[in-house]
C-alpha cells in the first residue's frame, strides 16, 4: 500500500519529498483540508453566481415578468433586513411566519411520528393487520395533501387544526410503510434472543423492535418531514393566518413579487435544514445499528 | 430420572402439501454437569434438536423434560449461545449482558448485585476491558465470548451452544475451547453443544451423540469419552483414548454414514 503512491508519482517526486518530511506533513494536511473545502465550496458558489448573472440578464430587459435579483434585494430589503418586526395581525416579519409554519409542521409531524410508528409496528408484526390495512393505505397515500383540506375544515371547523391534520396525513404514510418494512426485517436472531429472555411485548417493542427498525423508521421520517414541508405552504395559502404560505399568497395578492422570491429562498433553506436535522437525529439514534 | 431428557423427539415440516420428516425418534438423556456434543453432517437436524430443547421450535412428536417438567417454550433456564453471536448491535458489550441479567434477575437481586453479576460474567470470559465497546468494534472471537457471558449470566440449567466457534479461525477457536472447558469445570452446567468439528467434540465432551443423515435423522450412536479432566489439548495429541474416540467418530461420519455425494 505504502509503495503505490511512490510508484505512481515516479522516482523524482519521491526523492524530492524525502529530505524535509516533517514540515511537509503538516503543510500537506493543512493543504489537504483547504483543498477539500475548496473542492466542496467552489463549484456551488460558481454555479450560484452564474445562475444569478443569467437571471439578472434575462429579467433586466423591459417587459420581463419577474424582477432581476438586484431589484429583488432593493424592493424586498425591508423584509430581508427586519425578519423580527411585529405589527400585530398578519403583519409580521418573515421569522414569525416561518416560526408559525414550523410549529404546525412540528405538531403534525410529531403526531404522525407516534401514530405512524405504532401503526407500522402493527402492520409489520401482524400478518392479518397487514392484509387488512395495506390495501386501504395504498389507496389513501396517493391522495394529494390538499385534497384532505376541505374535509378536515369540515371536521374541525377551524384553520389551525385543519392545517395540522393535513401535515399529519401527508407525512404519516412513508413513516407507516418504512416502519413496517423495518419491523418485518428484524433478524430472527434478535427474536430468538427476546424469546429466550422471555421479554414481554412491551419490552420487546422498546428494546428490540424500535432500535432494530430505527434505520428504516428514520428513512420514513426523513421522507415524511420533506412531504410535510411541501404541504404546509399550500395548506397555509388556503387557511390564512400567520404562516409562510399565507405570506406568499398575501404577497402575490399585493403584487410583491420580490417578497415572494425572498420567501421562497427561506422555504427552501428551512426545508433543507429540516431534512438534515432529521437525518442528523437519525445518525445519532441509529449509531451502531446500521453496522451490525 | 435424568436431569434433561429428550424423549422420542420427532419433527416434520409441511410445505406446499408435502410433509418432510426432519427428525425421528431422537432420545438423549443428559445428567447434571454433563457436557454432551451433537455431531453430524450439515443438514442432519442438529440445530433442530437444539432449537427444540431451547423451546424455539415445537416437536411434532415426543418432548423434552428438564428436571421432570416438560419444556415447550423458550426460557432463560436453557440459555442459547447462537452460532452468529446474535448480540444486539446498538448495545455495548456490557449492555448486552445487562439486558439478560436485568430481565432474569429483576426482583431477585438488587441493582448493585446485578451490576456485580454482570461484571463477574464479563470477567469470566475476559471481556472486562471491552465492556463499553459495541459489537461492531470487537473481533468475532470476542463477540462469541460476550454471547457466552450473556448465556452464562442467566444461570441456565442447561447451556445450549449452537456451533459456537464455527465462524472463528482455528487459533481463536482453540483458545475459546480452553476457556469454555475452564468455565464448565467451575460452573458445572449441563451443556449441549452442536459442532461439526471432530476434535472439538472429543476434546470437550463427556459424551458425543452422533446423528445419522436426514431426512428422518436420528441418533446413530452415542460415544462416551473417558478422559480425565482437566484436559489439556497438548497432552491429548498422543493419548490412546483420545485417538481412539476420534477415530470412532471419524469412522461413523465418513465410513458408515458418509454424506451422499449429491447432497454434499
Amino acid at each position: 500500500m505504502a509503495n503505490t503512491p511512490t510508484i505512481a508519482a515516479g522516482p523524482g517526486v519521491a526523492a524530492s519529498a524525502k529530505p524535509k518530511r516533517a514540515p511537509l506533513v503538516t503543510m500537506a494536511t493543512l493543504n489537504c483540508v483547504g483543498k477539500n473545502l475548496a473542492k466542496n465550496l467552489i463549484p456551488p458558489v460558481v454555479v450560484l453566481i452564474a445562475f444569478l448573472v443569467i437571471w439578472e440578464m434575462l429579467c433586466s430587459r423591459p417587459g420581463a415578468g419577474l424582477p432581476p435579483p438586484s431589484r429583488v434585494v432593493t424592493e424586498a430589503w425591508d423584509i430581508i433586513a427586519h425578519p423580527f418586526y411585529d405589527n400585530g395581525g398578519t403583519d409580521k416579519g418573515l421569522f414569525w411566519h416561518i416560526a408559525a409554519s414550523i410549529q404546525r409542521v412540528a405538531l403534525g409531524f410529531a403526531l404522525a411520528t407516534v401514530a405512524g410508528i405504532l401503526t407500522g409496528t402493527l402492520i409489520g408484526q401482524s400478518e392479518w393487520a397487514m392484509r387488512g390495512l395495506d390495501p386501504i393505505f395504498q389507496v389513501l397515500r396517493t391522495i394529494p395533501p390538499l385534497a384532505w383540506l376541505p374535509l378536515s375544515l369540515a371536521a374541525f371547523r377551524d384553520g389551525q387544526p385543519s392545517a395540522i391534520f393535513v401535515i399529519f396525513i401527508t407525512s404519516i404514510w412513508p413513516i407507516i410503510i418504512n416502519t413496517a418494512v423495518g419491523i418485518r426485517n428484524i433478524p430472527q436472531d434478535y427474536r430468538n434472543v427476546a424469546a429466550v429472555l422471555r421479554l414481554n411485548p412491551l419490552e420487546f417493542f422498546a428494546k428490540i423492535m424500535l432500535p432494530s427498525a430505527a434505520p428504516y423508521i428514520f428513512t420514513g421520517l426523513r421522507i415524511g418531514v420533506g412531504l410535510s414541508w411541501l404541504a404546509i405552504v399550500a395548506a397555509e395559502m388556503l387557511i390564512g393566518g400567520v404562516g409562510i404560505g399565507f405570506f406568499i399568497w398575501d404577497a402575490w395578492n399585493s403584487s410583491h413579487i420580490s417578497e415572494i422570491i425572498v420567501a421562497l429562498v427561506y422555504v427552501g433553506v428551512i426545508g433543507f435544514i429540516l431534512d438534515r436535522f432529521v437525518a442528523f437525529v437519525g445518525t445519532l439514534v441509529t449509531r451502531g445499528t446500521a453496522t451490525a | 430420572m435424568s436431569y434433561l431428557s429428550i424423549e422420542n423427539v420427532g419433527i416434520s415440516f409441511t410445505r406446499a402439501g408435502r410433509t418432510n420428516e426432519v427428525l425421528r425418534d431422537v432420545s438423549v438423556k443428559i445428567d447434571k454437569g454433563e457436557f454432551v456434543s451433537l455431531i453430524g453432517h450439515s443438514g442432519c437436524g442438529k440445530s433442530t434438536v437444539l432449537n427444540i430443547v431451547a423451546g424455539l421450535l415445537k416437536a411434532s412428536t415426543g418432548g423434552v423434560l428438564l428436571e421432570g417438567k416438560e419444556v415447550n417454550s423458550p426460557g432463560p433456564d436453557r440459555a442459547v449461545v447462537f452460532q452468529n453471536h446474535s448480540l444486539l448491535p446498538w448495545l455495548t458489550v456490557r449492555e448486552n449482558v445487562a439486558l439478560a441479567v436485568d430481565k432474569v434477575f429483576k426482583g431477585k437481586k438488587s441493582k448493585a448485585e446485578r451490576n456485580a453479576w454482570i461484571d463477574h460474567n464479563l470477567s469470566l470470559v475476559n471481556m472486562t476491558h471491552a465492556a463499553d465497546r459495541r459489537p461492531s468494534e470487537i473481533s468475532g472471537g470476542m463477540k462469541q465470548r460476550v454471547g457466552i457471558a450473556r448465556a452464562l449470566a442467566m444461570e441456565p440449567k442447561v447451556l445450549l451452544l449452537d456451533e459456537p466457534f464455527g465462524a472463528l479461525d482455528a487459533l481463536t477457536r482453540a483458545h475459546l475451547q480452553d476457556s469454555l472447558m475452564d468455565i464448565h469445570a467451575r460452573l458445572k452446567n449441563a451443556v449441549i453443544m452442536i459442532t461439526h468439528d471432530v476434535d472439538e467434540a472429543v476434546l470437550l465432551s463427556d459424551r458425543i451423540v452422533m446423528m445419522t443423515n436426514g431426512p428422518s435423522a436420528t441418533v446413530g450412536e452415542i460415544l462416551r469419552v473417558d478422559l480425565e479432566r482437566p484436559r489439556r489439548r497438548l497432552d491429548l495429541v498422543e493419548d490412546a483414548t483420545y485417538t481412539h474416540a476420534r477415530a470412532e467418530v471419524l469412522e461413523f461420519l465418513y465410513a458408515r454414514h458418509a454424506k451422499p455425494a449429491i447432497a454434499a
